[in-house]
């Protein structure tokens, strides 16, 4: 009775032998092997795309650029390497870009707010909205460009000139709000869909928690729910913004030009754009040998606004996450 | 409307003793609640008195949250729900098309089964609800923030960290966060959604006592898986059981000799 024995229902210790348990494959798993070197090939396939291209565009490019090339405002013949500049192209891609996000994220993310927060999700009204959205996002490019001449340029602008009684046309013509307003509608959906998937992240007790205290659903939305999709909104519009800045359909007839020799002063104003001049530089040209360098360079400094476009937004970002997690 | 759908907690006092007897805080009469075409909750009638703490309880799906939200009316939220019945706090039908559901929500807190505070700091977690209801002085805040975490026993333990986010303290303090984000804007009624549920023994014990400190000054409504739970804090016990209920009465006697044969197998937990 005093000797100590383990009580029956305790397992028995381990008594096999270490010959019997091993855990060394018994053999080379050769479809294992197989698919991991797949998916590891078509990775660096993909890397490999991506360092060619922008090697390629570096190399060739980088000596091109200077300072001057970046701050002039080149004569009209802009073939010519050693007096052209894209100061213009520059400013009217920066312009347009900026135009653009500053329409595209209200409509976007009062869409995405009337879909998540106040549509009912099972009403055929709220399938059919969603429907239009995804359809918007597959719609060609050259379409929006078509679309916003027709609409914006020849429909909105011609009353707009007939209403304020001005002699010419100031804004029935290609400017820069209407190419400007052609993207918004093309990046729509991005914006749209980032915001409604951010929206449906926030737990939905804090929206209750919310409505408990005798917050208005408003409140609610002002206070607690767009803060916290913050981030998550800003992704969409970096998206959009990238989107939109190498683009060039939809602004060939609502708004860029081919020589302007001013930069834009106005909305009305017509504008040139990078994307657009690598297009004229690369089938305009007189003598192509002479004027590859700055089509190389021009294609260098789209590549590098766009990057800085991006930055800007993902530095924004980060600062509003930090303080979201800091404090809120 | 809104200044009467609730009796004043002045005027309640005056006449309170009296009055209490009188006319129950909340009165359910002939519940029925739909979930689209499924019927939830079964012709449900239920006087509650003020400043008691009433424990439903009953197995899942049983209906006695549903019954808790339909008290500040956080049913309106899904869609095709669907309510029978006539429903009064203080007299007054709440679901009278004329009621102010922001002045009920008010009237009527509610603490969640998850705690949920505001992803802000814990300053801001309880400001949240003063300034929806118009507090707006620095003092005011500072002293109602105060009060509301000393009444929640939390006062002690974050006031040196009131401006660090809410999401840092453990599961216990902020589900005692928002018990005072709750208590705050001075509700008559707290509805209680298993508030404990998500937290440890020790953290449960100290949301017991609160709620036992709490009953002083407000009438809960407590939803509880845990049949032990109910039995330390409530006075008055309804026990639900698939939409229907089965049995309202003290606690003590709910517990240990029960009307009803259903309830004295699930209190003594022979099924469930």
């Amino acid at each position: 009775m005093n000797t100590l024995t383990p009580p029956e229902y305790l397992p028995e210790p381990p008594s096999s032998s270490p010959t019997t348990r091993h855990f060394r494959a018994e053999k080379f798993d050769f479809w294992s092997f197989f698919f991991s070197g797949l998916t590891g090939l078509a990775t660096l396939f993909i890397i490999g795309i991506l360092v060619t291209i922008l090697l390629n565009i570096i190399v060739n490019g980088w000596s091109a650029i200077s300072w001057h090339f970046v701050s002039t405002i080149p004569k009209k013949d802009f073939f010519d390497a050693n007096t052209t500049g894209v100061l213009p192209m520059i400013v009217g891609t920066s312009f347009r870009v900026i135009v653009m996000t500053i329409f595209v994220i209200p409509v976007g993310v009062i869409t995405a707010i009337y879909l998540t927060e106040y549509a009912a999700n099972t009403s055929n009204v709220t399938r059919i909205i969603r429907a239009a959205v995804n359809n918007l996002a597959g719609v060609p490019s050259i379409v929006f460009g078509l679309f916003g001449l027709g609409f914006f340029i020849n429909f909105v602008g011609k009353h707009m000139d007939a209403l304020l009684h001005n002699p010419t046309a100031v804004w029935g013509q290609p400017a820069l709000i209407w190419a400007s307003l052609t993207l918004a509608v093309m990046t729509l959906p991005v914006v749209i869909v980032a915001t409604e998937e951010s929206l449906k992240a926030i737990p939905p007790g804090l929206r209750e928690a919310s409505l408990a205290l005798g917050a208005t659903k408003l409140e609610t939305i002002l206070k607690i729910v767009l803060p916290q999709a913050l981030p998550g909104i800003m992704t969409g519009g970096i998206l959009a913004v990238s989107r939109a800045a190498g683009e060039v359909a939809p602004i060939l007839f609502t708004g860029v030009a081919y020589y302007m020799a001013s930069l834009p002063q106005h909305l009305s104003d017509q504008f040139m754009d990078l994307g657009y001049h690598v297009f004229v530089l690369s089938t305009q040209s007189p003598n192509i040998e002479q004027t590859r360098p700055i089509l190389y360079a021009t294609v260098l400094v789209l590549l590098i606004l766009t990057f800085a476009l991006n930055i800007v937004a993902i530095l924004i970002r980060a600062r509003v996450r930090k303080k979201l997690r800091a404090l809120g | 409307m809104a200044e009467t759908l609730i009796p004043k907690p002045a005027t309640s006092a005056a006449s309170g003793a009296a009055a209490k007897t009188a006319t129950p805080l909340i009165d359910i009469d002939k519940v029925s609640l739909y979930y689209g075409a499924s019927k939830a909750l079964k012709s449900i009638s239920l006087k509650l008195e003020e400043k008691v703490v009433t424990a439903f309880i009953g197995p899942s799906g049983c209906g006695k949250s549903t019954l808790l939200r339909c008290l500040n009316r956080m049913n309106d939220l899904i869609d095709n729900v669907r309510i029978e019945g006539s429903m009064r706090i203080g007299g007054h039908n709440i679901y009278d098309p004329n009621v102010d559901v922001i002045e009920l929500r008010k009237r009527v807190g509610m603490v969640f089964q998850k705690s949920n505070p505001f992803p802000k700091s814990i300053y801001e977690n309880v400001a949240y609800g003063l300034r929806l209801h118009g507090v707006k002085s620095k003092a005011d805040l500072d002293a109602r923030i105060e009060e509301s975490l000393t009444a929640s026993a939390l006062w002690d333990e974050v006031k040196d960290r009131l401006h660090s986010s809410a999401l840092g303290l453990s599961g216990g303090q902020q589900q005692r966060l928002c018990i005072a984000r709750a208590i705050a804007i001075k509700p008559e009624i707290l509805l209680m959604d298993e508030p404990a549920s998500a937290l440890d023994p020790i953290a449960t014990s100290r949301v017991e006592d609160l709620i036992l400190d709490l009953k002083k000054e407000f009438t809960i409504v407590i939803v509880t898986h845990n049949m032990q739970q109910a039995a330390r804090i409530s006075d008055q016990t309804a026990f639900f059981y698939i939409g229907e209920l089965v049995e309202y009465g003290a606690t003590q006697k709910i517990f240990t000799n029960p009307a009803q044969k259903r309830t004295e197998d699930y209190v003594s937990g022979r099924f469930g």
